[in-house]
């Protein structure tokens, strides 16, 4: 049977994530990052993926989110510290490359591909918010077409300082001038054990997609179903041959949250109760709020809708991707939540809350194995619920049931993230 | 003046560029060993070598005590970036980072990034504390405790303590439009362990002194004398209290090469032995033992705090500064023995800094 690749996102500060419980901790602290990560080594992961430093806090009239809040350390120095506790298992940053400059990413990246003996990589982002430019020097904000131009060259200058010295190790100047970078002199590190550290791209967008066929070594995507998942992978892996790259060149990876049970009806009773953690009365106004463009906070979220129509301002909420339609979302909303008589928060809770896969550790396998043998992903990023411990029953209970199966590796063979993914360590361009 | 303050050392573990991790942690261990309170790890794009930060954060788990002090450069990089870094360094450290803040004057170092041509080393040292300046109200963000989610914290949100305060930083240091740097914040890393990590500044040069005065917990000084040393050493708390910073927050350090290689037939202790190094400060070349007369005589004419030392050759002479020399002040009743504190700023005898944004009689020591 086909492999699957797994990988395992860091919880990060959104409605995914709850808290509570005693396999909650800090997000913040080392132990938790290290729990997590330890776990994914446990379960014979691929890679821990961490988000990257985000945008400015999520306010809700002048006061932070509730479930924004959350700060979270910068990734690739909280992945050299994992580094330490882990031997094999690789490890993911998320860094923005229009926040960044070449040749100083690059350093860092190919560091810790060095200090963690060939298990970096590098999850490209283009920022999508506009605050934060307001915290660098270049300042200002490009436009979503120019910020996908400067990251393709931002990696491939990353890849050329990579391959800047020899394979013998010796340092050889480099020179690169382009629309974004004129940039020349010598990188201060040999070529790391990787090559070139692996690259993530996130593929829902087409802007998305063309970039990591072009440039990405994995690409990530969002749950879809079984139909949708088929055709991203079929067009994802369709645009390799324009860049003369084989459909394996790149893996399809996709985002999902697991709930388990004992039983599919345990696992479906675990997961509502999850779902209405996940949408606390305060967090309930916000997504009306938004696409209203009102403030409702005298309105109870236990109660009916309001009967009010949009305001002047939509997008009350900072920092988050706007709604395609805000004013046919809201009424939409409304219309449910009238016809079935939910309060607000519920009926938030309806239409915001995702879970991908539920049921028994043999229903939630057979999900897995059945997309990846259907050809809709080649493997999963996981998305815990709980901090950090929300892996813990995943690894314990659906792994062992993979591996039995022949789906999922039973111990790693290679001791780099690109052999665990079995990509070929790039050609070296001399 | 002697000895009611305690004496502190440091030691560089750099040396030549290698980049697998044993090596770095063997060296910071033994550092750790000898009780040092905290061991440093140079760089510079200008020449090969590990990114400082990224070895360091390597080496936090791998140790419990030590101080961890990476040299980070001010001019290429975003203060942003430099702030949420050291800040994470200390959260995976718990409470052990610093950084030692320096500037890159050379035109082949501007050409590595493109953005703007090499610059006047005063305009940098005056950029570079304006970037300490920026991380500490980034790192002051965060009230103690906000952002921090935990089954312990169960934080009411309706105290607004959990928002965190953007800075609205300007710099100041190039008038040019598009070189001076701005940051909005707020910080995305809560407030760190020590509320600020150490901030190191090396301030050899007049303009890195002015810096370091304003924004420096601990600075290095090259001298040749004792004398010499405390000069330096009351200068600089005196333009420390011109800006109305407590002198007795400023830990100086001497910072001295040392070639412990060959002490037989050395000529004998004393920095004036030795030919300096360009960059490296006093060189010191003797035995450990002499050594330790060095930093006893230097130290109990309360010409200096400490001394900061970058070992010639580090596996070599690193073993033989933490089992001779540290060993005999130890002995001596000099220096501790094991370390009573758990944080960076604890080792150096600092407050931890109370926030400048919380409520009056709010966010001091925790």
């Amino acid at each position: 049977m086909k492999q699957m690749r797994l990988a395992v996102r860091f919880p990060g500060a959104d409605s995914t994530t709850v808290r509570g419980g005693h396999r909650s901790g800090g997000q913040i602290d080392f132990s938790s990052f290290a729990h997590l990560a330890r776990t994914a080594e446990r379960g014979k992961f691929d890679f821990l993926f961490l988000a990257g430093e985000g945008p400015r806090p999520r306010e809700h009239h002048g006061r932070t989110h509730d479930l924004g809040v959350a700060g979270r350390p910068e990734p690739l120095t909280l992945l050299g510290a994992l580094a330490a506790v882990t031997d094999r298992l690789g490890l993911a940053a998320t860094v923005d490359a229009t926040d960044n400059e070449p040749y100083e990413l690059a350093r860092r990246l190919a560091t810790l591909d060095h200090l963690s003996g060939g298990r970096a990589a590098w999850h490209v982002v283009t920022s999508p918010d506009a605050p934060t430019g307001e915290d660098v020097r270049r300042g200002g904000h490009l436009d979503r077409a120019e910020r996908y131009t400067r990251a393709a060259e931002f990696v491939a200058t990353a890849r050329e300082l990579w391959d800047s010295w020899t394979p013998e190790g010796t340092p050889r100047p480099f020179a690169h001038t382009g629309q974004h970078f004129d940039i020349s002199g010598e990188f201060t590190v040999p070529r790391s054990p990787q090559g070139h550290p692996v690259v993530l791209h996130s593929g829902d967008s087409d802007e998305g997609r063309e970039f990591a066929a072009s440039a990405a070594d994995v690409v990530l995507t969002r749950h879809r179903t079984l139909e949708d998942g088929q055709a991203l992978y079929a067009d994802v892996k369709a645009r390799l041959a324009a860049y003369g790259r084989r459909p394996d060149d790149l893996t399809v990876m996709a985002g999902v949250t697991v709930v388990l049970g004992d039983t599919d009806a345990e696992a479906q009773e675990n997961a509502a109760a999850l779902r209405r953690l996940q949408v606390s009365p305060r967090n309930a106004l916000p997504a009306p709020e938004q696409v209203r463009g009102r403030d409702l906070s005298p309105y109870d979220p236990e109660g009916p809708p309001p009967g009010v129509g949009p305001g002047p301002e939509p997008d009350l909420v900072r920092g988050r991707a706007r709604t395609a339609d805000p004013l046919r979302a809201a009424d939409t909303r409304r219309a449910s939540s009238e016809a079935t008589g939910l309060a607000v928060r519920r009926t938030v809770v309806e239409a915001t809350t995702r879970q991908s896969l539920v049921g028994s550790p043999e229903t939630v396998a057979t999900a897995l194995e059945t997309f990846v043998t259907a050809e809709a992903a080649d493997g999963f990023v996981l998305v815990p619920h709980l901090t950090p411990g929300g892996l813990d029953d995943f690894v314990d209970r659906v792994v062992p049931l993979l591996q039995e199966r022949g789906s999922f590796r039973s111990a790693y063979t290679g001791t780099t993230l690109r052999s665990h993914l079995g990509h070929a360590e790039p050609v070296w361009k001399g | 003046m002697p000895t009611t303050r305690s004496l502190h050392l440091a030691a560089e573990i750099g040396g030549p560029p290698r980049y697998d991790a044993a090596s770095h942690i063997a060296l910071a261990r033994l550092a750790e060993r000898g009780t040092l309170d905290f061991v440093t790890f140079r760089d510079s794009f200008a020449r090969p070598g590990p990114d400082a930060m990224a070895v360091l954060a390597r080496v936090a788990p791998e140790t419990t005590r030590i101080g961890l002090v990476p040299t980070v450069t001010t001019t290429h990089t975003e203060p942003f970036h430099v702030s949420s870094a050291v800040a994470t360094l200390d959260w995976m450290s718990r409470g052990r980072a610093g950084w030692h803040a320096d500037v890159s004057t050379t035109e082949a170092e501007a050409r590595l990034f493109g953005r703007r041509p090499a610059a006047p080393a005063p305009a940098l040292w005056q950029e570079a504390g304006e970037t300490a300046d920026v991380s500490a109200r980034l790192w002051d963000g965060w009230e103690d405790g906000a952002g921090i989610r935990g089954p312990s914290t169960g934080r009411d949100p309706s105290t607004g303590r959990d928002a965190p305060h953007p800075v609205d930083f300007e710099g100041t240091t190039f008038s040019v439009k598009g070189t001076t740097f701005s940051v909005k914040g707020p910080a995305r890393v809560p407030r760190p362990p020590q509320g600020r990590p150490v901030t190191v500044f090396d301030a050899t040069t007049g303009p890195a002194a002015r810096a370091a005065a304003r924004h420096a917990d601990v600075v290095y000084v090259r001298a040749s004398s004792p004398e010499r040393a405390a000069a330096l050493r009351d200068e600089l708390r005196r333009a420390a209290g011109a800006h109305g910073r407590d002198p007795d927050g400023l830990r100086v350090l001497v910072a001295l090469t040392v070639d412990l290689g060959d002490a037989e037939t050395a000529p004998g202790p004393g920095p004036e032995s030795g030919p300096p190094l360009a960059g490296h400060g006093t060189y010191f070349r003797g035995g450990p033992v002499d050594l330790a007369e060095l930093v006893t005589h230097w130290y109990r004419a309360g010409a200096v705090d400490g001394f900061h030392l970058t070992p010639l050759t580090p596996g070599r002479d690193l073993e033989r500064i933490v089992n001779g020399t540290v060993a005999l002040l130890q002995h001596r009743g000099l220096f501790r023995t094991f370390y009573p504190g758990g944080t960076l700023r604890e080792h150096l005898g600092l407050a931890r800094p109370a926030n400048r944004y919380a409520p009056r009689g709010a966010g001091a020591a925790s």
